[in-house]
């Protein structure tokens, strides 16, 4: 069931509807101590937070940074900054400091609602900058109580004046993602953005207020947006996993365990890490009725492990960049055959927007011909923040003046009617005059049994030309010889796609959203 | 003819499987057909081995019949001497 809401609206809609439903329980961490909140708490701490940041000069239409560890205090950030009508802008407390300030002063924030054990690196950065932002310091946060206390101090009462009825094309959130530059880029998405796809994941998901959601991305991710704004939607409850939970196997099958979590949505990198090392046999996870991944190629292995353990969810892979979201999906069927190695479909397009398949000169390609995704429709953003070049690179507008978003992604349709990812554009060599998909020789690489994890890089120099370069993690430390690896490859691949080079390593690093840091990769030499 | 074939596997250990446990490399470890030699790696042998043994290598031999293991090689090379 759909309701007619703004994004900044949907907290406190649910807190009229279910004022003493818990909204948000918070896990304890290593050092951490959460909490829990109900949907009544967690609008009147939101307003709280609304009033300070007006006190502090914020106004519809401005830029709030939010700079602190995942926490009941960090929501009720956010729903202060929209209820203010400003966009939030969240950044990763463990990035370093100087990123967080070149993010924070790039879209010049009016205010930071930060830690203050992170203030004083971040506020040598920023003042370099430019102008230094003003400031809510928190002491400690979790379960909401250290947020409680930085707005104790303020004398005026807590205003019975509604939040700002902001227009739904001002922003909501801008979230950066690494750019091709080296400088962070930021994606900006306007309220209807949000709200459009907010209501997809209603129609689709089918959630009710029995629903108890994951949170395991990171705000700064867009993953967190789902998390964030489904459940509340409905009256469900969302169920925050810490940095240091999320990366830990035994403890995040706990979790889901413990807490009767029934929808989780993570990196499909974290699924293989649970079937691998999460002693899910032994675990009842039978409270789970969606699993939902997005963000990377789930191996086929790795999702067969993780269906097999727990085989009673519906599972899907989701699709799509920060600039859409989620905009194709694709349900698992409920057997997946023993022979299949190649990943599953991403699936049709999300019923809330529309797609193309285009060749390099942007003309509609033949029905299952491969070609560059572009997407147009209610959950496409506005653009890139303070880079007009780089956001009109990334549209093209049709004969009807329609604007398309130009995702990257290289795909065809198979003969279901569905997309089937090749590649990123950019992951596309040349070598020796054939082209070569990076992504393909990785599916190869996956098919071996010892192999954990592949990644393969293309560097290329005038000297060598186009040089590959494979790095891989194996189930238990196994030692592979090159001659077996190559061996497998030429089995599996073309010769032209067989690595120049193989690099085992006990695990491949990973970027703060835990998919596989290829930059690291490529610059490792 | 085991003089060629120790000579033949430590240039391929060192040119084109840097690190390998030699023992990985046998006289009937597919090199072509297994990855190992692609068509760069096979011309740079086959110059190894005119240089090395002053010999002449058609190019109708350069492929994966005459080259696929060390013992191939070994053969091609010694039928030319």
């Amino acid at each position: 069931m759909a309701y007619e809401v703004q994004l900044h609206e949907l907290l406190d809609s649910a807190a009229r509807r279910t004022p003493g439903a818990v909204a948000v329980e918070e896990p304890d961490g290593a050092q951490t101590t959460g909490g829990a909140v109900t949907y009544c708490q967690l609008a009147e701490l939101s307003d709280r937070v609304r009033d300070r940041l007006r006190s502090l000069g914020v106004r519809p239409g401005d830029r709030v940074g939010l700079y602190m560890r995942k926490s009941i205090d960090g929501l009720a950030v956010i729903f202060g900054a929209l209820k203010a009508g400003a966009a939030y802008v969240p950044v990763d407390p463990q990035a370093p400091p100087s990123r967080n300030a070149y993010i924070l002063n790039d879209c010049s924030v009016r205010a930071v609602v930060m830690e203050r054990r992170l203030e004083a690196h971040w506020r040598e950065a920023i003042e370099q900058l430019g102008p230094t932002p003003q400031t809510i310091l928190v002491d400690g946060v979790g379960g909401g109580r250290g947020l409680a206390a930085a707005l104790a101090d303020d004398s005026a009462p807590v205003s019975a004046s509604s939040s700002n009825a902001s227009a739904p094309t001002e922003l909501a959130y801008i979230l950066y993602t690494s750019g091709s530059t080296g400088k962070p880029k930021g994606v900006m998405l306007s309220k209807a953005n949000a709200m459009s796809y907010v209501d997809w994941c209603s129609d689709v998901f089918e959630p009710s207020a029995s629903d108890r959601f994951s949170s395991h991305a990171p705000f700064h991710f867009d993953l967190s947006i789902l998390d964030i704004y489904v459940p509340l939607k409905h009256g469900a409850t969302l169920v925050l996993v810490g940095e240091e939970a999320g990366k830990d196997p035994c403890r995040l099958a706990g979790l889901i365990e413990q807490r009767r979590l029934t929808v989780w949505y993570s990196a499909p990198s974290i699924l293989s890490l649970l079937a691998q090392y999460g002693d899910l046999a032994k675990r009842d996870l039978s409270s789970l009725r969606l699993v939902l991944f997005a963000g990377e190629v789930f191996p086929v292995k790795h999702l067969r492990a993780v269906k097999a353990l727990v085989p009673r969810p519906r599972y899907f892979n989701l699709y799509g960049p920060t600039e859409t979201n989620v905009c194709t999906y694709y349900e698992i069927p409920a057997e997946i055959p023993v022979e299949r190695t190649d990943p599953y479909p991403i699936g049709k397009t999300c019923e809330h927007l529309a797609s193309r398949v285009v060749d390099g000169a942007g003309r509609d390609v033949p029905a299952g011909d491969e070609g560059e995704l572009c997407i147009a429709g209610g959950s496409v953003m506005q653009g890139y923040w303070n880079l007009p070049e780089q956001t009109a690179r990334a549209f093209f507008v049709d004969a009807a003046g329609r604007s398309w978003y130009r995702t990257g992604d290289i795909v065809k349709t198979d003969a279901a009617g569905d997309f089937v990812f090749l590649g990123r554009r950019d992951r596309m060599v040349k070598r020796r005059g054939y082209r070569v998909e990076l992504g393909e020789i990785e599916a190869g690489l996956y098919r071996h049994p010892a192999i954990r994890e592949a990644a393969v890089v293309a560097t290329s120099n005038d000297e060598a030309g186009v040089r590959i370069r494979a790095f891989l993690s194996c189930h238990d430390r196994q030692r592979l010889s090159l001659v077996q690896l190559k061996r497998f490859c030429a089995e599996n691949l073309p010769l032209y796609m067989v690595p120049d080079t193989f690099e085992v390593v006990d695990a491949l690093p990973k970027t703060s959203t835990d998919k596989i840091d290829y930059q690291r990769l490529k610059d490792s030499t | 003819m085991d003089a060629i074939k120790d000579a033949v596997k430590s240039y391929i250990l060192k040119e084109f499987l840097p690190g390998e446990d030699p023992n990985e490399l046998t006289d009937s470890t597919p090199l072509v057909t297994g990855g190992i030699l692609d068509s760069l790696a096979t011309l740079k042998l086959v110059s190894f081995l005119e240089e090395q043994y002053g010999i002449a290598v058609h190019a109708h031999e350069a492929d994966v019949e005459h080259l696929d293991t060390v013992q191939d090689i070994a053969a091609l090379v010694r039928s030319k001497m």
